[in-house]
């Protein structure tokens, strides 16, 4: 088990012809991942390294079985690429663009609300959307949905969710020294508004058999760690380390991600691994203790 | 991106938000004539881009156009220290002459991003002139909330009860009605991330006016507002951290001696921390990006050299895709051409780390290479207080 993504995820990518997309879409196929095609308005009937491209996400869906669409749709357009694939009905939505407007995300987050309701009604599946900004998700030795390096993965017990790319690495990297493997690790992104958050993977890893625990890793800006440390107090009965980046950060200035902000005295990293620890949380004050108090707490459970 | 009060009064009065009548001016000769046109008692405002201004002088109530010139003269080239400033204060370049209103009340509008709602959310107070901020901590029932719908904005009934929770009645509720709309959608149109009136102005004679405006736009959305790209107002910004988004690194300088090079923001933000952590202070936030290709390396190698406080600088790179070795080349060869005055600790991760760890040595470079975060941590700061 894992979540939200395995073997069997048919991923499309959107953007395919671009050169982010095309460069990712051959390293997802080299991990394993079932990629089976990929979209670009115009191009429709024509193939790209081996990818049959399709003019549309619906088309995708219908001739390639898509299940999971991954984007790379440059950012004046990924909005509407994320609600081509809400309408398609396509399961799993990885949006990687960095920089897209809050305004259209709004919408999109709007768009995402109404077709899942009329994809209920008729009985289809819901969507899901990862991201925006974000690495994409990872289910070690199954599939590789996004741009994260594979090779430092390897399968295990361990799940991972993170607002930050390459502090997620971090973290897999130490546990994959350590001999200890993940079942999935999602990068939920940097932006102030994603789809997908840390209460929606801290459940989706409690109710996985195959993971046993989890790290979680936060930074500086809004009230997600606060909130998911109420759900973990809650409903999450595996343990969890976490560790929360910008300690040192000045308030009023824009960390790199359009999230990680300190205004109006909120968004604090004190306060969030004081909000983490209330909860039963085991909060490691430098990234680099991730995977040692992982193993530590792990083994004790 | 922020903009200076004017600049957004005159983006409001495009979308009908009624503001009070006025004129930039960068010489006191030109705030007479200013002032002679607004009918003589006018307002003179520094145009800074921090809050506060009132309290640090900034602001002041001229009587007649030669009092306008006075205060002109003592507010342009001034350097107005705020507490939103910091202690170096910000140079005066521009004042806004206004004209003076009688004033009623003064209450507080604002529209900004609430990231639980999802959606951005209008906040008024009958407690304007105020920080808001400061409301909301010593009184939260004071501010009256209201979401705008994605599609609908907001609705004529939000509107209403905005112009009740602000204690309005006859024209100035009227009048405050049909701001809250207008106000709404100049902050949709525009892109706004910010978009605050404080105070918003009550006149006696009931009307309803933007007294001060602060606005922030999205900078994700810059690329379809082409208009606002002159307004941008870069002596406000740091220069180095204005040459480094010429490069596309993400830098911001603070007041360690310890620089950092990092690829990701928030393994760039960790990396701060463990420093800090290990016992030095960082002397900046620097996000080369995926990439950190040579040239990338060699911009950022620039940078945070020309911070004189910097006595060592630790590059943390989690290669990911890229190869440890390419990585190590393009640190050497971007060593080489810029000059190192201060030593490097190198912590690469990624495939060829081995391979990459011997070109850094082999280099003949002062390059330390460490292994983990923690190692790397320690060596930076013990080479920063020379001890090596």
């Amino acid at each position: 088990m894992s979540i939200w993504a395995d073997k069997n995820t048919r991923v499309i990518v959107q953007g395919i012809t671009g050169r982010e997309g095309s460069f990712h879409a051959i390293q997802c196929r080299e991990y394993g991942t079932q990629v089976v095609g990929g979209v670009t308005p115009g191009k429709g009937g024509t193939t790209h390294e081996g990818f049959p491209v399709f003019n549309s996400v619906r088309e995708a869906r219908e001739k390639a079985g898509a299940t999971c669409s991954l984007i790379f749709v440059p950012p004046p357009f990924a909005a509407d690429a994320i609600m081509e694939s809400a309408d398609a009905g396509v399961e799993l939505i990885v949006c990687i663009t960095e920089g897209i407007p809050v305004n259209d995300m709004l919408k999109a987050h709007d768009f995402m609300t109404k077709s899942n309701t009329l994809h209920e009604r008729r009985g289809e599946s819901r969507s899901r959307l990862i991201g925006p900004n974000c690495p994409g998700l990872i289910t070690p030795g199954q599939a590789k949905i996004g741009i994260m390096p594979g090779h430092i993965h390897r399968p295990g017990p361990i799940g991972i969710v993170s607002r930050s790319g390459t502090l997620t690495y971090e973290a897999v990297g130490q546990l994959s020294k350590l001999g200890i493997g993940q079942s999935t690790a999602v990068g939920i992104g940097g932006d102030p508004l994603p789809g997908t958050n840390f209460i929606d993977c801290l459940a989706a890893f409690q109710a996985d058999p195959q993971t046993e625990a989890m790290i979680m890793i936060g930074e500086i800006g809004g009230t997600a760690e606060e909130e998911a440390a109420a759900f973990v107090k809650a409903n999450v009965k595996k343990p969890v380390v976490a560790f929360i980046a910008g300690q040192t950060a000045p308030p009023g200035r824009r960390m790199g991600h359009a999230g990680a902000i300190i205004s109006g005295g909120t968004g604090t990293a004190a306060e969030k691994m004081a909000a983490l620890e209330a909860a039963g949380i085991h909060v490691v004050k430098a990234p680099s203790d991730m995977g040692k108090k992982l193993e530590e707490v792990w083994k004790k459970r | 991106m922020k903009l200076h009060e004017y600049q957004a009064k005159e983006i409001l009065r495009r979308y009908g938000v009624p503001t009070p009548r006025g004129i930039v001016v960068e010489s006191p000769e030109d705030a007479r004539s200013a002032a002679q046109q607004l009918g003589g008692r006018v307002v003179v405002k520094a145009q800074i881009h921090a809050g506060g201004r009132g309290k640090g002088g900034g602001v002041k109530l001229a009587k007649d156009p030669d009092d306008a010139v006075a205060i002109a003269k003592k507010i342009l080239g001034m350097t107005l220290v705020t507490h939103q400033t910091g202690p170096t204060g910000q140079l005066v370049r521009k004042v806004l002459i206004e004209e003076a209103l009688n004033i009623d009340k003064e209450l507080y509008l604002g529209i900004t991003l609430d990231r639980n709602l999802m959606l951005p959310v209008v906040m008024a107070s009958a407690q304007g002139g105020m920080d808001i901020e400061e409301v909301a901590a010593k009184d939260p029932k004071a501010i009256h909330k209201e979401p705008v719908d994605t599609v609908l904005g907001v609705g004529p009934f939000q509107a209403r009860s905005i112009a009740n929770a602000l204690g309005l009645t006859g024209t100035a509720y009227k009048k405050c009605v049909e701001f809250v709309h207008k106000l709404v959608h100049a902050y949709v149109e525009t892109d706004a991330a910010l978009l605050e009136i404080n105070p918003l102005l009550i006149t006696k004679e009931g009307d309803v006016l933007a007294l001060d405006a602060k606005m922030t736009i999205d900078d994700n959305a810059l690329f379809r507002h082409k208009e606002f790209a002159e307004m941008r107002d870069i002596h406000e910004e740091d220069p180095l951290e204005v040459e480094a988004s010429q490069f596309g690194l993400n830098y911001i300088k603070l007041d360690g001696n310890v620089g950092a090079m990092v690829n990701g923001a928030g393994l760039a933000m960790g990396t701060m921390d463990i420093i800090k952590l290990a016992g030095g202070e960082p002397a900046n936030f620097l996000d080369v990006g995926g990439g950190a290709s040579a040239e990338q390396v060699k911009n950022a190698f620039r940078i945070i050299l020309s911070d004189k406080n910097v006595k060592a600088i630790l590059i943390n790179i989690f290669g990911g895709i890229m190869r440890g070795d390419r990585i190590a080349e393009g640190v050497v060869s971007a060593a080489r051409e810029v000059g190192l005055p201060v030593p490097v600790v190198v912590r690469l991760e990624g495939t060829n780390v081995e391979l990459g760890k011997k070109i850094l040595a082999d280099s003949g470079l002062p390059l330390i290479t460490a292994d983990g975060m923690w190692d790397a941590a320690q060596k930076v700061v013990a080479a920063a207080k020379g001890q090596r």
